[in-house]
């Protein structure tokens, strides 16, 4: 095995991967990346599998040192990267020379960047996801967000890595929007004609309150009728719920499993990772699609990510 | 999808979600991705690649009706002791306060009472257990704690629930127990689990700490 030396970690920097879901009966939310298509285009890069964990940096990057070399690529969101004075690409592969390190900075556009590493990053399995869980302590590095003086152990070189190429407009299909389509929630019609007009039309910002678990949104009240008492039921990934006091919260990868507010819409799978390069204070705003068409949507996305012939020059 | 097998917080509807999570967890579905029961409803997570919403709800009430046969799965019983007030549970004398109660009548109360785990959520390890007597239910603190203590066994409306982690939390904390709710080099890894019966023993204070070092 090879290192991973942690200088200086970020903002929040995790161990992620697709994450483990399908463990609800034990209160447990699948966690993994909150971009899991920059993930997966990272991975494939480098001709990983399309999970393979990786370091998921927020907001601001950090600086590891490399001391038996390795090939990386940096996917999602630019944070300037740099190795050994000079700017490194993202969605590219970059060969690390022994001893050297890679330099991040604050982001210049979205809110994660990914560091994917040939081999990837090697830590114990939790419910069989390397995916930290931050909430609770568990999988990841030590259930826990990196810190300065970490070592981590990174995946030996087998093979020489071609030097693989998006193929233009693949980006630009996947790019993340700041409109996110939705379908409509268990209780949309709990809501008055003024909160779903506001669902359709009106901005809302992402409040500074915003983290992994989700998303609160600052905008127009979205009141539900009446006094609308629920009793507690499971909550999808990208739920849009609504609180007492009508702010709309949208539920992310280390959403809890169950919630009693009620959730006016739905954000689409295929628009998930959107929400993941969502940084406080960017203006949203809402699409409603049907079911059919957001399923159509999520076979089309899968099929383009599937597809090495559509993806690689 | 949501499905949803009552309308109220109890014993029947609770009892077609076990017997429907039963079924699917014996005969795996491959388009299956994440069950998550709940009081009254179960939340199904599928592959939309492979299937449609029409075919999940027909393979689901398909289902639901043999799930109706399924003879009723026996409980099996926890006991959690707790150390009652002071120090570890800091709203005891709240509670007591707000429902006219002695802080000794609310501990008799919480005790006397067999739980039913309904489901688990919020964290890891989490379970909701009802029915709380109503002499004893409280709603939640106005302002949540940014952190309870591990351990911690509170109180919202007809709902106790015992904190795994160091979590914010607005339940009203009454005692603690030295047991370690959820531990990922355990199996279960959960010290209760979705059906189970609940019932509570008072410990002392020094009993607690001897126990959390042992």
């Amino acid at each position: 095995m090879s290192l991973l030396v942690v200088e200086s970690a970020g903002f929040q920097t995790t161990v992620q991967d697709f994450g483990r879901e399908g463990y609800g009966v034990l209160g447990v939310s699948a966690s993994g990346a909150a971009d899991a298509v920059a993930l997966r285009l990272g991975n494939l890069l480098l001709e990983n599998k399309p999970g393979a964990p990786a370091l998921e940096m927020t907001l601001t990057g950090g600086t590891f040192l490399f001391p038996d070399g390795a090939v990386i690529c940096l996917a999602g969101a630019n944070f300037g990267a740099q190795s050994d004075g000079k700017a490194l690409e993202l969605w590219r592969p970059h060969a690390i020379l022994p001893g050297k390190k890679l330099v991040l900075g604050a982001t210049r556009d979205f809110a994660r960047c990914y560091l994917c590493v040939a081999g990837g990053i090697g830590v114990v399995d939790f419910l069989g996801s390397a995916s930290t869980h931050l909430v609770s302590g568990m999988g990841g590095w030590e259930g826990r967000a990196l810190r300065r003086g970490d070592v981590l152990q990174i995946g030996r070189l087998e093979k020489n890595i071609r030097r693989r190429k998006l193929r233009p407009g693949v980006l630009d299909e996947l790019k993340p929007e700041k409109k996110l389509r939705v379908t409509r929630g268990p209780q949309f019609d709990l809501f008055a004609g003024d909160a779903r007009n506001a669902l359709r039309h009106a901005e809302f910002v992402v409040s500074e309150e915003s983290n992994r678990m989700g998303l609160r949104l600052d905008g127009p009240r979205l009141a539900a009728r009446g006094n609308a008492e629920m009793i507690s039921e499971g909550a999808p990934l990208g739920a849009i719920q609504v609180t007492p006091s009508g702010q709309a919260i949208i539920l992310f990868v280390e959403q809890q499993t169950t919630g009693g507010y009620p959730k006016i819409a739905n954000v689409i799978a295929a628009d998930l990772h959107c929400v993941g390069q969502l940084r406080p204070r960017d203006a949203i705003r809402f699409e409603e699609v049907s079911l059919e068409e957001a399923r159509a949507l999520w076979i089309e996305r899968e099929k383009l990510l599937s597809s090495e012939e559509r993806l690689f020059a | 999808m949501l499905v949803y097998l009552g309308e109220e917080i109890g014993a029947a509807a609770h009892e077609r979600v076990l017997r429907l999570l039963r079924l699917l967890q014996l005969e795996p579905i491959k388009w299956l991705r994440n069950i998550q029961p709940a009081y009254c409803s179960l939340l199904i997570t599928f592959d939309a690649a492979a299937v449609d919403h029409a075919e999940v709800q027909e393979t689901i009430s398909r289902l639901e009706k043999r799930a109706k046969r399924l003879p009723e799965a026996k409980p099996r019983l926890v006991e959690v002791p707790v150390c009652y007030g002071g120090e570890f549970g800091p709203d005891l004398e709240d509670v007591a306060e707000q429902r006219g109660l002695m802080p000794e009548k609310v501990v008799e109360l919480h005790i006397a009472q067999t739980y039913h785990a309904y489901f688990l959520g919020f964290a890891p390890g989490f379970a909701y257990l009802g029915d709380v007597p109503p002499e004893i239910a409280v709603p939640r603190l106005e302002t949540p704690r940014k952190e309870v203590a591990p351990g911690s066994v509170g109180i919202a409306g007809r709902q106790t629930a015992i904190y795994p982690f160091g979590t914010p939390g607005g339940w009203r904390l009454i005692g603690r127990t030295p047991l370690e709710i959820f531990r990922k080099d355990r199996e279960p890894m959960g010290l209760i689990a979705i059906g189970d019966q609940v019932r509570f023993r008072p410990i002392t204070g020094a009993e607690l700490l001897a126990a959390r070092r042992a």
